[in-house]
């Protein structure tokens, strides 16, 4: 890095303050590197801040640098993401046992260990589980964090190493000259840059486009619940029935799940957040995995924009042309990810390639044949306008 | 191409268990007033009231601030809902005009289309009694939700016998539960009034009206009609504690201030009472309107944000229309219960011509706002209570009860104490550095203290919360985004949320993420494929 700092720029510039973004500014700027994230709202506002908190993927090849990390983020951050370590799975079903029974081997596999709970195992570790449940899986990997605190702390603690976050600075162009991205333009202003990552969730394929690169990506919208605070259980990771989640160190159980809306986001506002009574079928669902809390208070929900690419897998990559820009989306997947996504991010844009995963199965080039009508074909579409002004005409 | 990818939400909404063209929400004057004229002019109206709620959602102090103040009785459902019918006649009226009155129910969500949701059949309204949950289609709604109770923290308003005067009115009133003898008014304007009024009227005895303004604000005749009763009237003073040797009220200290809210050293007196009631102001419930999307702006002299209606008490979104308290409250309101009324009418009469009703004669729509002057909005009003408190009070006290988080929590914008985390870095962050970053912005803040966070869904802290914020910013109401609402608005039990009505697909189909068979693929195994789930992906997947 020339770590050339202007006034008016930065060594890199990240568009897009979510998880991806954040982690990989932090993990410059703790190198010294001059990084400057521009958001269009508040930091980690959309899907980064609201969503599961779950941190484990070591299916992922961000997955072994994700098991090593998270242990260790409160202390590099300076700042609590309330990360708590292990998970249990359980089933309220044969399947369901099967399901949790290859997410457990799959860690097996990378060598981390887990054991098969029986009912009664279960309930000693989770009181609230009833007589539906038949078993589980304790994985002594894994775990959980706070994702709203996880990304203020990535924030803050990219400041405390002299970089810098604009919010409210939506990016509305780039420019290039000679190959090369010179300036990202935003509503205040233009950001000299040598190097540029776009992580800008669903807003990502645009940016891509703007580049003469095809990103395939679908924008989709997700639901979850939040109670009232119970007493803390053992382990706060407890999951299953089709629900991602967990209790929160308050005591809180935030779950989600169930069916996702395919929609558009035509431009680089983010539409409000909208429920639907998809809540209901979620307290179901939690009631069914929770029995002893079926009386709990739901008090809250929300919704998220996440996007996904046709194979539901990551693009991370640098371009090749033009050749000083790193492309991000985790494809809806991206919290439990991001302390590593974010340091491979940080040696894309320092070495031009990530020194700790093989990053090739995530390359954009696996869709230079996906049909540009692709949403369509996969049945991904958002649902037509005629849908929409049959539905009752509020303006 | 394929149909649409079964694992979204396509076709697995429930269709709403009925379907009625007009839903009135809310059964105060405004409400019933709108039912009635939408229902004489030929329309089909359901009027849906929460009243009588139960004794958990109360002791959660939901919708209004009851403090624990409710005696046995309520725990009688049937009794309450006799009570409630026949202290407002005006239910009957609307029974006999053909409205589908239904009580004891309450308004959760409500779940319209937009640019984010497009898979509803049509606009539905979350409905929830004790037992179950529903969904009801509407062609138009009218929101008539009325206001909600204002509360500011002293040290010891945990304590049970802390009120506002919308929940200490539903208790003497609507409920005739009011489980206190001796109370102490917050406020000397019309509600505070109105309130001490009501409570003698019930034989409950008013042990002074604590006023931090150095005036008397309500009307003066009435004031000396409460005086000549025997009520004392303490002027220039605030609350700094409240006692009990339990976990109730038994008394409270009171101090006099000076004119910039520090209190009188010396002048503290201990007043016996078992509740204290805040009766300072309400502010206009604009949760659904929220939900609904409608336009909301900040007017202070209408208690903080309303909907933007037109003149026929149309919002902005063209099938919800809005009449009452909610649309503004301001005290003056109190002493005219027709304008209410007036309004109900007509935006009843509006929402049943938008449905083909015959236009009527033209009714007089235009809500009367009360001469405007800076005395009259009541945050600059609440900031100077606000201030009194601090200065007797301190900064270690309470502002989210739920969630034990203090002012100075607040302000200094500190993690929750049971995580019990201490850093250099964590030290040096606060507001200020915080104000650096951005605007102002109340949910952002909650998500850093939690405050607001609680079961009792911010209505004991919102506010205060605001005002606190506001004054450590040096900033006011009005710059400060609308903190958002989000279902369900009432904090319902997970077995009563329950849809008893989930279409089959919903199970079949359930996946916890997408059901993409390549997304949780370990990556030494994968195949890169847009394709159906084999066999094996779909065991990672799917559940079923």
């Amino acid at each position: 890095m020339a770590g050339m700092a202007r006034t008016n720029g930065a060594s890199v510039v990240i568009v897009g303050g979510g998880v991806t973004g954040l982690s990989a500014g932090w993990w410059l700027a703790r190198v010294g590197v001059d990084v400057l994230v521009l958001e269009k709202g508040i930091v980690g506002w959309e899907a980064s801040g609201r969503n599961g908190g779950g941190a484990t993927h070591v299916y992922s090849p961000f997955g072994l640098e994700e098991q090593r990390l998270w242990p260790q983020m409160d202390e590099l951050l300076g700042y609590p993401t309330e990360y708590q370590s292990c998970r249990i799975g359980i089933a309220l079903s044969e399947t369901q046992l099967a399901l949790a029974r290859r997410w457990a081997e799959i860690g097996e596999t990378r060598g981390f260990r887990w054991e098969l709970l029986d009912r009664r195992q279960l309930k000693e570790l989770v009181p609230i589980v009833g007589d539906n449940a038949i078993g589980g899986t304790y994985l002594h990997f894994g775990g959980h964090a706070n994702p709203q605190r996880t990304v203020q702390g990535y924030a803050w603690a990219l400041q405390d190493h002299g970089g810098r976050i604009l919010q409210h600075t939506t990016v509305t162009g780039l420019t290039q000259r000679g190959g090369r991205i010179t300036a990202v333009e935003t509503t205040r202003g233009a950001f000299g840059a040598d190097v540029v990552v776009i992580a800008a969730g669903p807003q990502t394929g645009a940016f891509a486009d703007m580049l003469g690169a095809w990103l395939p990506l679908a924008p989709a919208r997700v639901e979850m619940v939040a109670t009232e605070p119970i007493p803390l259980m053992r382990v706060g990771g407890v999951a299953g029935n089709g629900l991602y989640g967990r209790q929160t160190l308050r005591g809180n159980l935030v779950y989600g799940g169930g069916p996702h809306e395919w929609i558009n986001v035509p431009d680089m506002t983010t539409p409000d957040h909208a429920n639907t009574p998809l809540v209901r079928s979620l307290a179901r669902r939690l009631a069914e995995l929770l029995p002893g809390a079926a009386h709990v208070r739901l008090i809250r929900s929300w919704s998220g924009l996440v996007e996904n690419t046709p194979d539901g897998l990551p693009v991370v990559e640098r371009l090749a042309q033009p050749d000083n820009v790193v492309i991000a989306t985790m494809s809806s997947v991206g919290f439990g990810l991001s302390p590593a996504v974010g340091r491979a991010i940080s040696e894309l844009v320092r070495h031009g390639r990530c020194q700790f995963a093989d990053l090739g199965a995530l390359a954009l080039g696996r869709f230079a044949d996906t049909p540009r009508d692709w949403r369509e074909r996969a049945g991904w579409a958002a649902a037509s306008p005629a849908i929409e002004a049959a539905a009752g005409g509020d303006d | 191409m394929r149909g649409p990818d079964p694992r979204s939400i396509v076709g697995k909404v429930p269709p709403p268990e009925r379907h009625v063209p007009l839903i009135v929400v809310g059964a105060g004057p405004a409400g019933v007033a709108a039912a009635i004229e939408a229902a004489r002019a030929g329309v089909e109206v359901m009027l849906v009231d929460e009243h009588p709620v139960d004794n958990d959602m109360m002791a959660m102090d939901v919708p209004l601030c009851f403090g624990q103040r409710m005696d046995g009785s309520v725990r009688n459902r049937a009794l309450m809902l006799e009570r409630v019918v026949e202290t407002n006649p005006d239910l009957a009226a609307a029974h006999d005009a053909g409205v589908d009155v239904q009580l004891g129910t309450y308004v959760w969500g409500a779940f319209v289309n937009g640019p984010a949701v497009q898979e509803l059949p049509v606009s539905m309204l979350g409905l929830a009694d004790d037992r179950r949950s529903w969904l009801v289609g509407y062609d138009r709604l009218i929101v008539a939700a009325g206001a909600r109770d204002v509360l500011l923290g002293f040290p010891g308003w945990e304590r049970a016998g802390t009120l506002g005067a919308g929940g200490a009115t539903a208790l003497l009133t609507r409920y005739r539960a009011l489980a206190a003898r001796r109370v102490v008014v917050l406020g000397s304007g019309a509600l505070a009034l109105h309130t001490a009024e009501l409570a003698l009227e019930h034989g409950v005895e008013v042990a002074g009206i604590v006023e931090v303004d150095g005036r008397l604000r309500g009307d003066a005749a009435l004031a000396k009609t409460l005086a000549d009763r025997g009520v004392p009237f303490l002027l220039s003073h605030t609350i700094q504690s409240a006692r009990g040797r339990t976990g109730e009220i038994e008394s409270v200290v009171l101090v006099s201030v000076n004119r910039d809210g520090s209190p009188v050293a010396g002048s503290e007196r201990e007043i016996a009472c078992d509740a204290v009631c805040w009766a300072v102001g309400l502010v206009p419930n604009v949760e659904l309107l929220h939900l609904v999307g409608a336009r909301l702006r900040f007017v202070s002299q209408l208690g903080g944000w309303v909907p933007e209606v037109d003149a026929r008490l149309r919002t902005s979104v063209a099938t919800v229309f809005a009449a009452g308290d909610c649309v503004g409250f301001h005290e003056s309101r109190l002493a005219a219960p027709d304008i209410a009324r007036a309004e109900g009418r007509a935006a009843g009469r509006a929402a049943a011509e938008s449905l083909g009703a015959a236009r009527g004669p033209e009714a007089e729509t235009r809500r009367r706002v009360a001469a405007a002057s800076a005395a009259d909005e009541p945050h600059g009003y609440w900031r100077s209570w606000l201030d009194s408190l601090i200065a007797a009070g301190g900064w270690e006290v309470n502002v989210c009860q739920c969630e034990e988080v203090t002012r100075r929590e607040l302000v200094e914008t500190k993690p929750p104490r049971y995580l019990a985390w201490r850093s250099s870095q964590m030290s040096a962050r606060s507001l200020e550095t915080l104000l650096r970053d951005g605007p102002l912005n109340q949910d952002q803040i909650k998500r850093l203290t939690r405050a607001g966070m609680g079961p009792c869904q911010s209505r004991r802290c919102r506010e205060q919360v605001g005002l606190l914020l506001a004054r450590a910013a040096d900033t006011s109401l009005d710059r400060i985004p609308l903190p958002t609402f989000r279902p369900p608005i009432r904090p319902l039990p997970l077995n009563v949320l329950w849809p008893a009505d989930e279409p089959a697909a919903m199970r079949e189909e359930w996946v916890s993420w997408f059901g993409i068979p390549t997304q949780f693929s370990p990556h030494w195994t994968a195949g890169m494929a847009i394709d159906e789930p084999t066999a094996h992906t779909r065991l990672i997947m799917s559940d079923e």
